[in-house]
């Protein structure tokens, strides 16, 4: 499958930083069966600049980020980093990709661990990544100032018990920066908090980013949060890229008919009482109520147990990522009758009329 | 303190024990016609105080708060984590055990199956017994956890059926299966254990459960926090179009007030264990008219239109064995002003609302307050439009 020369909306931001060239990554599940979690992923993450990952829970985004963190053996693929092929083969390399490539957790509340204070989990990392010289005190110090825990000394002998969900997060972006990296994979860093703290934390690794210009990648299931926070979406659907490109085209003019769903699905606070109250479904929204439940196809484009566009093709042929323009693109058979405002004229390589 | 007339609705029982819409209804292809709302609240809770029994002092979580829930009506509790919302729910109920305990107030329940309206706070257990779950149903918060892993699917419906309904086995199994039509789950579920179910089936096997013996109140805690959009907009419609057929009320508990305003006849927004704010949903997206309100409202991005100035709402919660005096919400408002400290928290009229309930804590700040000043500079927030 030829990625068509799609460039990323985030590649203005800043140098690349982290290539991820046709990932894939199978799982074995029970006897002879096999999960391909991860199916032919390949993007770009640039210094400076966010590459959000959106996708329903089992899309493949988590493992994603854990292939791109060296947490997973990669089943075929490759991973490039400032231009040099990765590769782990020993603790040290692993080290010394670790101290460029941090990973944050979802839940703040689990990935702390609870019989150690704050100044543990903060020295730990320093020690290891900053080496034995390292003014580990004033390091700590300086990384709670950084995530806006002040005054820091009053955290620094805390307990995670001893902190609210949004002190816990920060402690965990503090941790990912106290190896200075270059690369921060932010696996669902805002969903386990509360709606008001959400936007301070997305502000504060905003903040984290231009300041240590962060290459950074956002993993949400949340649509609208990647709109203001992400230069670029790609949005995965059982284990590939159905679509991607600039941020606000692909939540303004969804092109595959899953980000359509996913636009459709997102709270809409503007559109009051006009679906769910007044018990309607929303118009042109591919979803009812048995359709979430269906899994996705072994065969043929994945999405098309769900697809209100899918024909014979579509249950054959799995469509490899067509070119919408420079930036954007999108694996769908049926472009033309999904987002036709998006595709002009007639188009090659796929046949539209089988409807 | 607030004890205001206005937050009730009409007080009088609902009119005589008029039996609900039952299960075989809702199977039949053409919904029954809804009952009336607004004749009189199913539920009416007032003046309700919980204190958390803690040793360095109590822990007012529930401080004086009436609220009344109509008959087939969705009424949207939102606030923070730790504003006492869950704990009013459970305190209204009765299920919350020590350190807490409710100190005052009283809960009429006035459902259409019984024949008086009877105070939950003054019930017998066996009262209480026939009350929950028959009358009152919980879908709980973290639904992935709360089924029973060893048993499956059919058992756990069938418990609850056997628990509360006399009826005979066969028919119980039958409306099992009929109770997982309705969520839209299979029925070769049925013998399915709990990690054999996707996240989305277990919260709609839950809301199975807590439909299992027709009650007239679902309160939903959180119930799709932990689930993705596309699924949680699955179950939420299924749980409007449910209601809409079956004719139960709903209050419905969640920190996302963006979900609340399109599912929500009515929104109270609490805090620091108060009411801050309730009106319709309407009003509350239109006619803010408390600066904590208006703070939500400004906290998640939107999809749709411009790309709006976000601003979040910095600072935590007070301390809420140390309530400050006056308004609890001073140190985060950006509307604060010295008179804030002595202001007496009790719900006002908002006269220029289309909603006549709808009433407010703050007597300083009206829906047409202009020139509001932008609470990202006025915090120090740094990052008001991200990603730019």
């Amino acid at each position: 499958m030829s990625e068509q020369t799609v460039t990323s909306a985030a590649a203005a931001r800043g140098p690349l930083a982290m290539e991820a060239i046709s990932l894939s990554k199978d799982f074995r599940v029970g006897r002879g069966h096999t999960l391909h979690a991860v199916r032919d992923v390949s993007f770009n993450l640039y210094r400076g600049a966010v590459v959000a990952l959106v996708g329903e829970s089992g899309s493949g985004k988590s493992t994603a980020a854990k292939l791109l963190a060296g947490q997973e053996q990669l089943t075929s693929g490759a991973i490039r980093l400032d231009g040099t092929l990765v590769e782990v083969s020993s603790r040290g390399d692993f080290r010394r990709y670790k101290s460029e490539v941090q990973l944050v957790f979802q839940d703040p509340f689990s990935s702390l661990n609870p019989v150690h204070t704050v100044r543990y989990h903060l020295e730990r990392p320093v020690k290891l990544h900053q080496g034995k010289d390292a003014a580990v005190g004033e390091e700590v110090v300086s990384l709670l100032e950084q995530v806006r825990l002040t005054p820091a000394q009053q955290f620094l002998v805390k307990y995670p018990h001893e902190l609210s969900g949004g002190q816990r997060q920060r402690v965990s972006f503090a941790r990912a920066l106290a190896a200075r990296p270059t690369v921060l994979l932010a696996d669902e860093p805002v969903s386990m908090l509360d709606v008001s703290i959400r936007l301070e934390m997305l502000g504060l690794l905003d903040d984290l980013r231009q300041r240590f210009r962060l290459a950074m990648l956002y993993i949400t299931h949340d649509i609208a949060s990647a709109r203001y926070f992400a230069d670029e979406i790609l949005v995965m659907y059982a284990g590939e890229i159905v679509e991607r490109g600039p941020a606000e085209e692909v939540t303004q003019f969804p092109a595959h008919p899953y980000t359509q769903l996913l636009v459709a699905s997102a709270p809409d606070p503007d559109n009051l009482g006009s679906t769910l109250r007044g018990g309607g479904r929303r118009q042109g929204s591919a979803a009812s109520a048995r359709q979430s439940l269906e899994g996705a196809a072994t065969q043929g484009c994945p999405f098309n147990p769900r697809c209100p566009f899918a024909d014979d093709q579509c249950r054959r042929e799995d469509p490899a990522l067509m070119r919408i323009s420079d930036t954007r693109g999108a694996a769908c058979w049926h472009l033309d009758v999904a987002a036709p405002e998006l595709v002009s004229g007639p188009r090659g390589g796929g046949d539209a009329k089988a409807t | 303190m607030s004890a205001d007339p206005a937050t009730h609705r009409a007080t009088g029982p609902a009119t005589g024990p008029a039996p609900g819409p039952s299960l075989a209804d809702a199977a039949a292809p053409n919904p029954a016609p809804n009952p009336a709302p607004n004749s009189g609240p199913m539920l009416d809770i007032r003046d309700l105080s919980v204190v958390y029994r803690t040793p360095a002092g109590d822990v007012r979580a529930v401080d004086q708060v009436n609220l009344a829930l109509g008959t087939s009506e969705v009424v949207g509790l939102a606030g923070e984590s730790g504003s006492g919302k869950s704990t009013l729910a459970y305190g209204a109920c009765r299920l919350l055990r020590a350190p807490a305990l409710v100190t005052n107030g009283s809960v009429i329940y006035s459902g259409r199956r019984v024949s008086r309206p009877a105070d939950i706070m003054k019930m017998r257990p066996d009262e209480l017994r026939r009350l929950r779950w028959r009358e009152i149903a919980i879908v709980f918060q973290s639904a992935m956890n709360a089924l029973n892993p060893v048993l499956n699917v059919r058992d756990q419906l069938l418990d609850a059926i056997h628990a509360h309904l006399k009826m005979p086995r066969d028919e119980a199994q039958e409306r099992a299966a009929s109770l997982l039509d309705l969520v839209g789950i299979p029925r070769s579920r049925l013998r399915s254990y709990p990690h054999e179910l996707s996240g989305g089936m277990r919260q709609r096997v839950m809301i199975a459960m807590a439909l299992a013996v027709e009650p007239e109140i679902i309160i939903m805690d959180e119930p799709t926090t932990a689930l993705d959009v596309v699924v949680q907009r699955d179950i939420l419609a299924q749980i409007v179009e449910l209601k809409d057929r079956l004719g139960f009320s709903i209050l419905f508990i969640t920190h996302d007030l963006s979900l609340l305003l399109e599912l929500a006849d009515r929104i109270a927004v609490m805090y620091a264990g108060q009411f801050v704010e309730v009106a319709t949903s309407d009003e509350i997206y239109r006619e803010a008219a408390h600066p904590y309100t208006m703070g939500l409202l400004h906290s998640f991005p939107s999809l749709r239109g411009p790309r709006r100035e976000l601003a979040g709402i910095p600072g935590s919660p007070p301390d809420l064995r140390h309530p400050p005096p006056g308004c609890p919400f001073v140190p985060r408002c950006a509307y604060a002003r010295p008179e804030c400290r002595d202001v007496d928290m009790e719900l006002l009229p908002v006269a220029t609302s289309r909603d006549p309930d709808h009433v407010t804590a703050c007597p300083f700040v009206l829906p047409d307050t202009p020139a509001p000043p932008v609470p990202s500079a006025a915090s120090g927030n740094p990052a008001g439009e991200l990603g730019t």
